[in-house]
């Protein structure tokens, strides 16, 4: 119960939501970084995910990038590129985390993206063609909207998990809300793990509700919002 | 000017990038890290299994619990793996217990589903010519659905380990980690000392993602011998 009060008191003190270790800032930190590298995995991965599914071609690659995104760490990528991004003159923190979370996100975006597309209703795709639409024409006007349901959702599960593992960028000396665990665990302070931990879950259940929302706006009426996504690595 | 010795040495750039004499040093160590690890990941997938299974069967006789099992399951699975050691380590402090109780319960949502949808696939004439041939429902549920279920539940098994060998380099943090303590470890160090660190921890603890998966597969074949005559038929 005492912790409780402690943990309260915490939330409560006002040195807590203010200046650069504050509670505002380390939130936004943690949102800048997950938004530049959820938006940068989509901006690589939808390419060539919605052609190669419209092609109904390269399903081992796709398998392939999910498989080999499980297998490796996101801690270990963030750990390996600390010392690259230093001699490169990158600095610590920002870069390691930015492509760790990258390639987090990369895999099931792709894999989702490429299934999606490759399982539309052969049907549609012949009815479109019949009615004289081009490829892009059929990848716009059929299989993207067909397909957006899964797309979005592998969005969102990738958002979710990268807002998740971005805490573990306070390891290489980058801000967001994964200080407040990190500096917990190294001074023994619990209250300060415990409200870290609070606010992580936090936000990652706010980014999954706000994106489900956004889900349920965008895929087209009479299509419903899917659950069925794979997902990547776990951190 | 002389270069004074720091105990901080920063990277130089006509240093080596991987010093492979640390390896030839800590090949003990890193043997030993690498059984962790594996300890680690089989206690995991093990008892993970163990409460799937359970918790499958429930959902499979009152299918009314299926949908709140897999979501209590999925709220789990959305945890952050550092937000739950923080939850626990105030409780269970910086132990095993801590590892793996996070560790169980990221393995749970992957496993209920297969083992569910494996046996949801079995086709119902299977059923039905079991059922006319006397089977008792446990005995169907033994001899029948789950090895016929086997090739969708392996395959969960293997997602389940895959991601598990990952985490368990994360639980460095709470003093566990097998291979993760080599990555925290290199951290520390500016130099290719750290660096030779981070890779070893690395690339073994994506060997032993690989080489699981491929037992795994193995094993499958293995235990279902009926679906590779049918190809080959």
């Amino acid at each position: 119960m005492e912790f409780l009060g402690d943990l309260v008191a915490w939330f409560l003190d006002p040195e807590n939501w203010t200046g650069p270790a504050g509670i505002p800032s380390r939130v936004w930190e943690h949102i800048q970084i997950s938004v530049v590298a959820t938006v940068a995995a989509a901006a690589i991965a939808l390419p060539p995910a919605l052609w190669l599914g419209h092609r109904r071609r390269g399903g081992f690659a796709a398998v392939a990038a999910i498989n080999i995104g499980r297998a490796i760490p996101s801690f270990a990528i963030m750990a390996l590129f600390l010392p690259i991004s230093i001699r490169l003159g990158l600095g610590l923190g920002f870069w390691p985390t930015l492509l760790a979370l990258f390639a987090l996100a990369l895999p099931p975006i792709f894999t989702n993206t490429y299934t999606g597309v490759r399982d539309v209703d052969p049907a549609l795709v012949e009815a479109g063609r019949g009615m004289g639409m081009t490829d892009g024409e059929v990848l716009r006007k059929i299989e993207a909207p067909m397909a957006s349901p899964v797309i979005l959702a592998a969005l969102r599960v990738s958002a979710v998990q990268v807002v998740a593992t971005a805490p573990l960028a306070a390891l290489v000396a980058w801000g967001g809300l994964g200080r407040y665990i990190v500096d917990g665990f190294a001074v023994q302070d619990n209250v300060r793990v415990l409200a870290g931990g609070i606010l992580v879950a936090l936000l990652s259940i706010g980014t999954e509700i706000v994106l489900g929302a956004v889900e349920k706006r965008v895929v087209p009426q009479g299509l419903t919002t899917t659950e069925d996504v794979v997902t990547g690595a776990h951190a | 000017m002389t270069t004074g010795t720091s105990a901080f040495t920063i990277a130089q750039a006509d240093e080596p990038f991987i010093r492979w004499d640390w390896i030839g040093r800590n090949l003990d160590d890193l043997w030993a890290a690498t059984q962790e690890h594996i300890v680690l990941t089989v206690i995991a997938v093990g008892v993970g299994l163990v409460v799937s299974l359970g918790l499958s069967i429930i959902a499979l006789r009152w299918r009314k619990t299926y949908t709140p099992i897999t979501w209590v399951t999925g709220i789990l699975y959305t945890i952050p793996s550092l937000a739950l050691f923080a939850f626990l380590v105030p409780i269970t402090g910086l132990t095993m217990l801590t590892a793996q109780i996070g560790l169980v319960s990221y393995t749970l949502l992957i496993l209920i589903r297969n083992i569910v949808a494996g046996i949801d696939g079995v086709p119902a004439h299977i059923l039905e010519a079991a059922r006319g041939m006397g089977y008792t429902p446990r005995r169907m549920f033994l001899d029948i659905q789950l090895p016929l279920a086997l090739p969708v539940i392996i395959a969960g098994i293997r997602i389940a380990t895959v991601t598990t060998i990952g985490l368990v380099t994360i639980t460095a943090l709470i003093g566990q980690g097998g291979l993760g303590f080599f990555i925290l470890r290199g951290l520390q160090f500016f130099s290719a000392i750290g660096t030779t660190q981070i890779l070893a921890g690395t690339v073994l603890s994506v060997a032993l993602a690989v080489v699981a998966d491929i037992g795994l597969l193995g094993l499958e074949k293995l235990l279902t011998p009926w679906a590779r005559r049918r190809v080959t038929a």
